[in-house]
């Protein structure tokens, strides 16, 4: 069983046994447009709950991604440097960024369930 | 050419406002104007390729247009006291580029100058400049011109290979014409101004229309197959593309047209008699004291390296991007920026310092993709 949560900074996190897999909303890819780079984190770096995991470029401009939970970086999704704009056709799925070892379960209090990030971003 | 400009006042609409809205235009703050960046089911990257490929169409009605007319002469000497290009020598239905320069030889504007005849020349300007050129060209040679500004005139620029095709339908004449040729035309009992210009490196239009006709005139276009309307963002890619300049970024009033590597604005005949602002300190940099220069980039691998990211040889940082990002042509990063003098050659290697990391870069010829204008 996996559970999928949303941060208010256009993040998503689905989670399984421990592991959340990271990557940006439809409504973020939206926002930025064409993808066309990201920058991963590299395997094994230790990541802070709202800290920089990443980058995503768009044709306009650059955006940091920030990473919803804090921990290790198990995986990352080699595939997307080299077709960025996945990001654009499949954000929830073949457009993961990376993979992260959640230390702290606590982490998770903070994020929007599905209907609840529908909510807040219709009120953007 | 232009600036985005931070205001607080409420934002300006072109006349084709409504049509942008309704075609699916992802409004933003530009220039003080509410203009489109890309439309819906287009985006930057397709709008870039469209406009290669096709014919993209502009709306740049944000930008300035005026009529200089002279009092007893041709207006042209005048506005030579203020631009360094030759512009009495500027041909009936001719345009030319030119720089609009303050007392220290940096750029207030860049902007087009077409001659009408003897008396009269069109000027287009900047948007996010427009009031303070206005008032240049007024304080400057008011005394011995009239400058009418044409707020109530839409421009569109269509752009691309199939530019001319589609433009002869309305326009039969423009398969007569060439590159920075112009001509006043009539569409339907409205007064055009017709130039064959542009600002994406392809072929291409800018047809000057009165604001009442311009809804009107653009759907005609937008009925035409090849026709998409382009948005802000992919003007930008495609003038970075082309090596073009833009004004707040490329060259600003700090930058003389010699630093910005515009030195073929001045002909000879101006090289030697000046007559323009920072004429001393130009002249200087012509006879060989240069400290920086405008230069493309070209940054390997993937990563878009953007404006402000600095640019160092070693440990010695030698320059700055002034316009950086993605060139869908090119499929890869493209930038353009100022370096030092001593190291503005083709082929110098240096690094952009993008999050810390050295990103290596290599100085290269500008445009990045083929210019495509109608020269013969």
């Amino acid at each position: 069983m996996s559970k999928i949560l949303f941060s208010e900074d256009h993040e998503y996190i689905r989670i399984e046994n421990g592991v959340g897999t990271v990557g940006v909303t439809d409504f973020a890819q939206k926002a930025l447009g064409d993808v066309v780079y990201v920058e991963l984190p590299k395997i094994g770096a230790s990541l802070t709950k709202g800290g920089q995991a990443g980058v995503v470029e768009s044709v306009k401009s650059a955006s940091e991604l920030y990473s919803p939970v804090s921990g290790e970086v198990v995986e990352i999704n080699a595939s997307l440097a080299g077709d960025p704009a996945l990001v654009n056709t499949d954000p929830l799925g073949k457009a993961w960024f990376f993979k992260v070892k959640i230390a702290n379960e606590n982490d998770l209090s903070g994020l929007k369930d599905e209907a609840a990030y529908n909510d807040y971003i219709k009120g953007l | 050419m232009e600036a985005a400009q931070k205001t607080d006042a409420p934002l300006l609409k072109t006349a084709l406002w409504p049509v942008h809205t309704s075609m699916g235009g992802k409004m933003v703050p530009f220039a003080g104007y509410d203009m489109p960046v890309q439309y819906d089911g287009m985006g930057v990257l397709k709008e870039h390729v469209h406009t290669r490929t096709e014919a993209g169409l502009f709306d740049v009605s944000h930008m300035g247009q005026a009529i200089l007319t002279g009092n007893d002469a041709d207006p042209a000497i005048a506005l030579e006291t203020i631009v360094p290009g030759d512009i009495v020598g500027l041909e009936p239905g001719k345009m030319r580029y030119t720089v609009l320069l303050n007392d220290d030889g940096g750029i207030i504007d860049d902007l087009m100058v077409t001659r009408w005849d003897a008396r009269t020349l069109l000027v287009v300007v900047n948007a996010a400049c427009k009031e303070k050129d206005f008032a240049f060209i007024q304080s400057k040679i008011g005394s011995r011109t009239k400058l009418q500004y044409l707020g109530d005139r839409a421009l569109l620029a269509l752009q691309g290979p199939k530019a001319e095709q589609v433009a002869s339908i309305f326009f039969p004449d423009v398969l007569k014409m060439k590159f920075m040729e112009s001509v006043k035309t009539s569409y339907k009992g409205h007064e055009i101004f017709l130039s064959r210009s542009g600002y994406t490196g392809e072929d291409g239009f800018e047809i000057s229309v009165p604001g009442a006709f311009a809804v009107e005139f653009t759907k005609e276009l937008l009925q035409e197959p090849e026709v998409k309307l382009i948005g802000l963002g992919a003007r930008d890619s495609l003038r970075l593309e082309a090596g073009l300049c833009l004004y707040g970024h490329d060259i600003d009033d700090h930058s003389t047209p010699i630093d910005a590597n515009l030195k073929w604005v001045i002909p000879k005949r101006r090289r030697e008699q000046g007559g323009f602002p920072g004429y001393d300190k130009i002249k200087k940099q012509l006879d060989g004291s240069t400290f920086i220069l405008r230069v493309g980039i070209k940054p390997e691998g993937r990563a878009p390296i953007r404006e402000k990211t600095e640019l160092f040889i070693g440990d010695k940082k030698v320059g700055v991007i002034t316009s950086g990002g993605f060139g869908p042509t090119v499929d890869g990063p493209v930038a353009m920026g100022y370096v030092n003098a001593d190291v503005a050659k083709t082929g110098t290697k240096l690094n952009a310092m993008l999050r810390g990391v050295a990103r290596p870069c290599e100085i290269v010829a500008l445009p990045f993709v083929k210019t495509n204008y109608k020269k013969d």
